[in-house]
């Protein structure tokens, strides 16, 4: 066992490639459930995220292109769930859980042609001086710009959700549909417009994960990722930042005990495999414990089928 | 004479199987407050859902001061000036007070500004709200004002209220009233849904009655008698329920310092509730509702497991049995949601009777369900209670919500309960049904069963009820004989008018 071997500055800066996938996925999923439709395909939606991004991206070789493909993707699977749940009422937890089965198989068929293919190399963002600082430049500023990207949008949502009037309406949709309708307010669109940012954040993610983490596509390379996501948001009481520090302590955890599986640790592999799971989670539950409030931040209409019977 | 302010022509709207409302046609002058009577499921809601634009008429013509109007949303109707105050409030629990009123707003002004706009208002009419507490929180009374206070920050010309008083307390009404008033002297048009008819005749100047989805009749409420609107409201003579005066007989239930936590985040934990009900006796409990109706009701059926001596039936200890154990030995219970609560919406009449009478009807032996034996009991109840349905595999779900109620009253009564706890029996229910099932009531306590009945209507209680208690934020008040209590009185035990004051009249 050598611990000397574990760089500090390096952990950190690859905690924050490692948290993206899920931050991206979380934040999406965190808006969607905020107008109370409950997508249990975020696992469907960024694998065929990542699919999708990898394939414009090798054949335009631009990265760029890759990302907006892959929200693009995402978006329009997570229509065939906001269609089916939001025009024909079917039920939420059902069709998430079909989405997620579906996205796995549309990825891998998309897929086939694309397995063992390097995908153009996504450049770091050039900081100048401010990478030169020891220690913090590392960690900070030696990254692509999808790790910005991803804190400016949990930027915005909470921003969005907390300042503005059409947040406000999106709120309100999630916490009474009933009310939200008699006042005139199109629950339906609303959703629909929160269900598609989902998918799109949750397509941003999956592409992270096959452009930038791994680099490369292989078959249900998401491994559970999505699941983790909503669990975080879960547990992170629905408030943006608590995802963020929902998504790095897991992103942490896993590159902390990879790193250790390297130092030859005498704990069964096993153990350490299964640590990011158990920390995080129980982390956030007891960071959201205080029953009370927590269960006053979950949006009341969660879950729960929407149709203007008048 | 002026032009009326909103004119309407031959509204009609129909529904599959069901014409909500035929040719209606009436007007409201500006200033005037003007009463949409009826019972329930006459058109009244569908009516006001029309002019607030959330339903489209199939035929009909509505006017606004001689122009054509139209309204295809409730934006639209809120950008002519009308406004509306929900029956079931349109309020968001999770939400602050000012972010519930900017909702309900067209262009609402910044947030701090629009703080300091609901304070002055609601300072200035009288109803003093703080905006930036959460809805949940609140009485049912200060979530109305939430409501009221959302519609007058737009200065309607057209303020539509249904069912306003349901919730209040008799303080509270007068205080409200006083509001009206004021608004109506500045120029407001109200128009004013209710079945309370006193209400009507003390503040309303012109009314429309409206039976089965058409008008059958307008009136002066000033020059009308209560009795009179109702029989129109009806179209048949009221029977009203009576019973002979008997001496109550042995303590059946007691409470001893029953305290109960609310499961709700938003509910109303009980304190310290004591009461005795005798064989017999209909003990009335009144409240505005939130104050630990639900609450009480759990405590009683079982739902909510106490401390084994709090609750005692016949001197045996009950408080820390389930719901099945507290049925055996006679206590049964009726909460207020039907649906869900009450009866499952989706299955038939005949499982819904097996549901809670299978104990004490004998309709499950060794496990299994005597099927037979559970469709005669749900027949039995059918007929005894006229419950109008095609028969007892029908879905509760399809049945009316007077219907149903009939049904779930019915099926405790008839297991012949030792004591029977019902939660607004009557809510929602038309008045020839509502008397036939306080009169079934009655007749229950008549046979020697003692009866806990929690309703809203006080009318209800003044007329069923022995003695009378009051629920206040989880707190009964001393019961004390429902004979001889006036109005005052009761207000002063539901609370009285929490800190209301009138409105500044002169403001």
């Amino acid at each position: 066992m050598d611990l000397s071997t574990i760089n500090p500055a390096i952990l950190l800066a690859s905690l924050m490639i490692a948290s993206t996938p899920i931050l991206l996925a979380a934040i999406g999923e965190l808006v969607a459930e905020k107008s109370g439709v409950l997508n249990l395909g975020v696992e469907g939606m960024m694998i065929t995220g990542a699919i999708c991004g990898f394939i414009a991206a090798v054949e335009t070789g631009s990265p760029t292109m890759g990302f907006l493909a892959a929200a693009v993707g995402g978006a329009v699977l997570s229509m065939t769930f906001g269609i089916l749940t939001q025009f024909f009422l079917s039920n939420q937890v059902a069709t998430g859980l079909a989405l997620t089965l579906f996205g796995l198989g549309l990825s891998s068929l998309m897929g086939q042609s694309y397995v063992g293919l390097k995908p153009p190399p996504v450049g770091d963002i050039n900081f100048g001086p401010l990478a030169d600082i020891p220690f913090l430049g590392r960690v900070l500023f030696q990254h692509d710009a999808m790790v910005y990207v991803s804190i400016l949008i949990v930027a915005a949502v909470w921003a969005f959700l907390k300042f503005t009037r059409a947040g406000l309406i999106l709120r309100a949709v999630g916490e009474s549909h009933g009310a939200a309708h008699a006042l005139g307010y199109k629950v339906v669109a609303v959703r629909l417009a929160a269900i598609a940012f989902g998918g799109a954040c949750a397509g941003l993610g999956g592409a992270y994960l096959s452009l930038v983490r791994v680099p490369q596509w292989t078959e249900g390379m998401t491994a559970g990722a999505g699941w983790i996501a909503l669990a975080i948001v879960v547990f992170g009481s629905w408030k943006p930042w608590r995802v963020l520090i929902g998504a790095y302590l897991f992103g942490g955890v896993t590159v902390l005990q990879l790193n250790l599986q390297a130092a030859g640790v005498e704990v069964p592999v096993e153990y350490l495999s299964m640590s990011p799971y158990l920390i995080t989670i129980l982390v956030l539950v007891i960071m959201s414990s205080g029953r009370g409030r927590a269960a006053l931040n979950a949006p009341a209409s969660l879950g729960r089928t929407f149709h203007a019977s008048s | 004479m002026a032009d009326p302010l909103l004119k309407l022509d031959g509204l009609t709207k129909a529904y599959p199987g069901v014409v909500a409302n035929d040719g209606v046609s009436f007007q409201i002058m500006p200033g005037e407050v003007h009463a949409l009577l009826g019972e329930n499921g006459a058109g009244k809601s569908t009516l006001v859902k029309m002019i607030y634009g959330l339903v489209k008429p199939d035929a009909g013509k509505m006017s606004m001061r001689g122009a054509t109007y139209e309204p295809a949303t409730p934006h639209a109707a809120r950008a002519s000036g009308v406004a509306m105050v929900f029956q079931h409030f349109s309020l968001f629990d999770a939400l602050n007070v000012a972010e519930n009123v900017a909702l309900g707003m067209e262009n609402p002004p910044k947030p701090r500004q629009l703080a300091r706009r609901i304070r002055e208002v609601s300072e200035t009419y009288g109803l003093p709200l703080d905006p930036d507490r959460l809805v949940g929180d609140l009485s049912a009374g200060e979530r109305q004002r939430v409501e009221i206070i959302r519609c007058l920050l737009q200065d309607p010309k057209l303020l539509i209220m249904d069912e306003p008083t349901s919730v209040l307390t008799p303080q509270e009404v007068d205080i409200l009233f006083e509001t009206l008033r004021k608004l109506q002297s500045e120029g407001t048009s109200i128009l004013y849904i209710s079945h309370k008819l006193e209400e009507i005749r003390a503040l309303c100047d012109g009314a429309t009655i409206l039976r089965l989805g058409k008008v059958v009749g307008t009136c002066d409420p000033k020059a009308t008698s209560a009795r009179e609107m109702a029989e129109l409201m009806v179209g048949t003579a009221l029977h009203t329920p009576s019973r002979e005066e008997k001496a109550p007989g042995e303590v059946v239930l007691k409470m001893t310092d029953l305290s109960v936590k609310s499961a709700n985040p938003f509910g109303t934990s009980l304190k310290n509730v004591n009461l005795t009900v005798q064989a017999g006796e209909v003990v009335g409990i009144g409240g505005v509702a939130g104050n630990g109706q639900d609450e009480l009701l759990a405590a009683l059926s079982g739902e909510a497991r106490v401390a084994d001596a709090a609750v005692t039936l016949n001197g045996q200890p009950i408080g820390a049995l389930g719901p099945n154990a507290r049925r055996k030995l006679g206590l049964l219970a009726a909460p207020e949601e039907r649906l869900g609560h009450a009866a499952a919406p989706d299955m038939s009449l005949t499982e819904n009777a097996l549901l809670t009478g299978a104990v004490r009807e004998g309709l499950v032996s060794n496990g299994f369900l005597k099927w037979a034996d559970a469709k005669s009991f749900a027949e039995t109840i059918i007929e005894k209670f006229d419950v109008r349905t095609p028969g007892p595999e029908n879905a509760a779900r399809s049945l009316s919500g007077g219907n149903l109620q009939k049904f779930v009253i019915g099926r405790e009564i008839l297991q012949r309960p030792v004591c029977l706890v019902v939660n607004q029996p009557t809510w929602g229910v038309d008045a020839s049904a509502a008397a036939a099932i306080r009169q079934a009531l009655l007749d229950l306590a008549e046979n020697g069963a003692a009866l806990v009945v929690i309703s809203q209507d006080l009318d209800e209680l003044m007329e069923i009820s022995d003695r009378f208690a009051a629920l206040n934020e989880g707190r009964l008040s001393e019961p004390r004989p429902a004979k001889g209590l006036t109005v005052d009185e009761i207000g002063l035990m539901m609370g009285g008018a929490h800190d209301m004051e009138v409105a500044h009249v002169d403001g």
